[in-house]
């Protein structure tokens, strides 16, 4: 392998949005120190928030926002797929469905008629879903958003041919290895830490909150064993139902535990 | 590298003193002018932590904590003592065995690389309030990474020295409080190792009563030295020489803590698990842990790491790095073809059979000081003392 990376051939990287709020991509552009080492590594051939310069595929690598929420994005994620060599998710829309995923769970006829004046112009699915319920996914990067050291791990690793260190284990782990004192032992707060993965950098319990849960669901999550603990804390099942429903609400696990409690309203 | 109870052959051990808060200060003072960085409980959100400290005041005089299964609050004792609580959420293995540590870096150099190990001289580290349950830990610890010899199945190992632990343990300088209070997650007695502290200590303080109670009293603490250096540095320190009631209120102290104790762990609790693999109750404790890992976090003798490598963008700049991992992820049975510990049964049952009866095996010694972090600091207050005795019972039944 040659010393020097710039004789090897830049990898072609693209940045696709879906449906989202753009502010996992931007993740990429707030990387203020390490972009201009990032531009250095790749060729930015798609990237719509940073340049217009629009290079046809195929992609080495592409990074996947937002979730699918229309037929036409169910269309275009195809062909991205095809076009792309490795294909990263980044972010909750993208992985679990995102906030917008809370249709999921009601009538979005409903919802279209009470909140656009033409509702015959809107083309929806009835569901936001992930991108791995459509096309083979290679990497999932949870997070709402994203934690930026985590997607440039992602891009590092996936350049050196490594696995990315991106641990699927608890937020309550993250805290532990930060010094970061547990809230709910120690102030009786409730937290999602326990049945969330880590990699915010314990943002919330930092500043003595409870974790909302934005990195979605851990590897093996008890949240039903979680749940009880809410209680025992004072929180009821609405709480607990709306704890769980928020931006990884159609996350398979958040999901049941959602519905466990939103039952018994 | 064991520090024990002095014997003969050490002619400069004095006689017990007692130092005032301006004495504590002294000590504190003298430690940081040895160029050490003095270490011990402080007051931080919510709970007592271990930090760096830099005088007397900054200690958590007045507070105690109040600890159950899974619940942990902080409260004004009955006096102005420093050391009424007991342990907190950190243990000082973050110290001696930080949550992450480099290994090696390497850079790419022509067609091959240079591999750097850290050089760094370990860090002098003075530990202010070490209790006898954690002392107990260190010297586990020193067993798992091969610092003191001994006969369990890992024997020899002492062959393949955890250089950074041994480094950071030989400089660090140990004073030990011995317990006036226990909590009620606290099972030191039940196993042993504490409330007062049998050695391993350079200096060992032991807070008189009287500070206890309102207008009984100014704070006061019996220094009893248990190494040569701790003689030297007790030697420097302005106390007065202690009495015969100063000894018997030091020992009534502690006699009070042992009979406050919160819990206790069954006898031979080793043997009784190891017949037990198969047991019903595993089933039900899994149904509660939520394998989050807080209890091997917290635990003072807990020690498994995983390795992470990172890399700059171009490569051309490597490090590996070793952070705490726990038997509670799935990652850590990763072995090629899948993990073998995928539910969280055995995963549960790895961390206390390992703990309690085969680290009997392998080092010659329980895993477990009685310190009761991992019953406090479990968000659903599973705790090993009550499960080690349902399956007791169970058999008594059977
Ligand atoms: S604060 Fe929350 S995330 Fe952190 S250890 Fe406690 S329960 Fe876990
Ligand atoms: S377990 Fe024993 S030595 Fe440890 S803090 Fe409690 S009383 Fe003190
Ligand atoms: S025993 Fe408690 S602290 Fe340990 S993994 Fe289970 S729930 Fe977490």
């Amino acid at each position: 392998m040659p010393p020097n990376h710039m004789a090897r051939k830049r990898p072609k990287l693209a940045v696709w949005k879906f449906s989202s709020c753009d502010g996992c991509q931007l993740s990429l552009l707030d990387c203020e120190d390490e972009l201009l080492a990032v531009a250095d590594a790749v060729e930015i051939a798609y990237f719509l928030e940073a340049t217009r310069v629009a290079i046809q595929g195929p992609y080495d690598v592409s990074l996947v926002e937002g979730s699918i929420g229309t037929p036409h994005d169910a269309e275009r994620i195809r062909r991205i797929r095809a076009r792309s060599k490795v294909l990263i998710t980044i972010g909750a829309c993208a992985t679990a469905g995102g906030i917008q995923a809370l249709r999921n769970f009601r009538d979005v006829d409903g919802f279209i008629r009470a909140v656009y004046a033409r509702p015959d112009f809107i083309d929806t699915l009835a569901t936001s879903t992930a991108i791995r319920d459509h096309v083979t996914v290679d990497f999932e990067l949870h997070g709402c958003p994203i934690n930026k050291a985590q997607l440039l791990e992602v891009l590092n690793a996936f350049l050196n041919g490594r696995r990315p260190v991106v641990p699927p284990h608890s937020q309550c782990i993250e805290c532990k290895l930060h010094g970061t004192v547990c809230v709910m032992v120690a102030r009786g707060v409730p937290c999602l830490g326990p049945v969330t993965q880590a990699g915010c950098g314990n943002l919330c319990p930092r500043f003595e909150r409870g974790c909302y849960g934005c990195f979605g669901p851990k590897e093996t999550p008890n949240t039903a064993a979680l749940a009880k603990q809410l209680t025992a804390l004072g929180w009821g099942d609405a709480e607990i139902a709306n704890a769980f429903r928020s931006f990884n609400a159609d996350a398979e696990e958040f999901r049941r535990e959602g519905d466990a409690h939103e039952r018994t309203e | 590298m064991e520090r024990t109870a002095p014997t003969t052959g050490h002619p400069t051990i004095p006689d017990p003193v007692v130092l005032d808060r301006d004495g504590l200060d002294a000590l504190i003072d003298a430690l940081r002018g040895d160029g050490y960085t003095v270490i011990g409980p402080r007051l931080r959100d919510g709970a007592i932590v271990l930090d760096p400290v830099e005088s007397a005041d900054d200690l958590p005089w007045g507070w105690i904590d109040e600890q159950d299964g899974g619940r942990y609050r902080l409260m004004p004792g009955d006096g102005n003592a420093a050391f009424a609580h007991t342990v907190g959420p950190q243990s000082w293995k973050r110290h001696l065995y930080p949550p992450r540590q480099t290994l090696w870096t390497g850079r790419r150099d022509g067609r091959g690389f240079t591999v750097d190990t850290p050089t760094d001289p370990a860090p002098r580290q003075a530990f202010l309030g070490v209790r006898a349950c954690d002392l107990a830990a260190m010297a586990v610890q020193d067993r798992v990474f091969g610092v003191t010899p001994h006969d369990g199945r890992s024997a020899g190992q002492e062959r393949f020295t955890d250089t950074g632990y041994a480094a950071r343990r030989a400089a660090a300088f140990i004073v030990a409080v011995n317990c006036g209070r226990a909590g009620r997650t606290c099972f030191c007695d039940s196993v042993g190792t504490g409330p007062k502290a049998a050695g391993g200590y350079d200096l060992a303080l032991t807070e008189l009563p009287g500070a206890e109670l309102p207008g009984r009293g100014a704070p006061a603490f019996l220094a009893a030295a248990g190494s040569a250096a701790g003689a030297a540095l007790l030697a420097r320190l302005p106390g007065r020489p202690a009495g015969a009631e100063d000894r018997a209120a030091a020992e009534a102290a502690v006699e009070g803590a042992r009979a406050q104790m919160g819990r206790a762990m069954v006898s031979d609790a080793g043997p009784l698990l190891a017949r037990n693999l198969e047991h019903p109750r595993w089933a039900e404790v899994a149904a509660r842990c939520l394998n989050c890992a807080n209890c091997t976090m917290v635990c003072p003798t807990c020690f498994c790491t995983t390795v992470e490598d990172s890399t700059d963008l171009s490569g051309d700049h490597v490090e590996r790095w070793r952070r705490w991992d726990s038997c509670f992820t799935v990652d850590f049975s990763y072995i090629h073809g899948g993990a073998i510990r995928q539910s969280g049964l055995s995963r549960y049952r790895q961390w206390m059979t390992h703990k309690l009866s085969s680290w009997w095996e392998q080092f010659g010694t329980s895993g477990c000081t009685g310190c009761g972090r991992c019953i406090t600091w479990c968000p659903v207050g599973i705790d090993i003392t009550e499960e080690a005795r349902a399956i007791k019972d169970s058999e008594g039944r059977g």
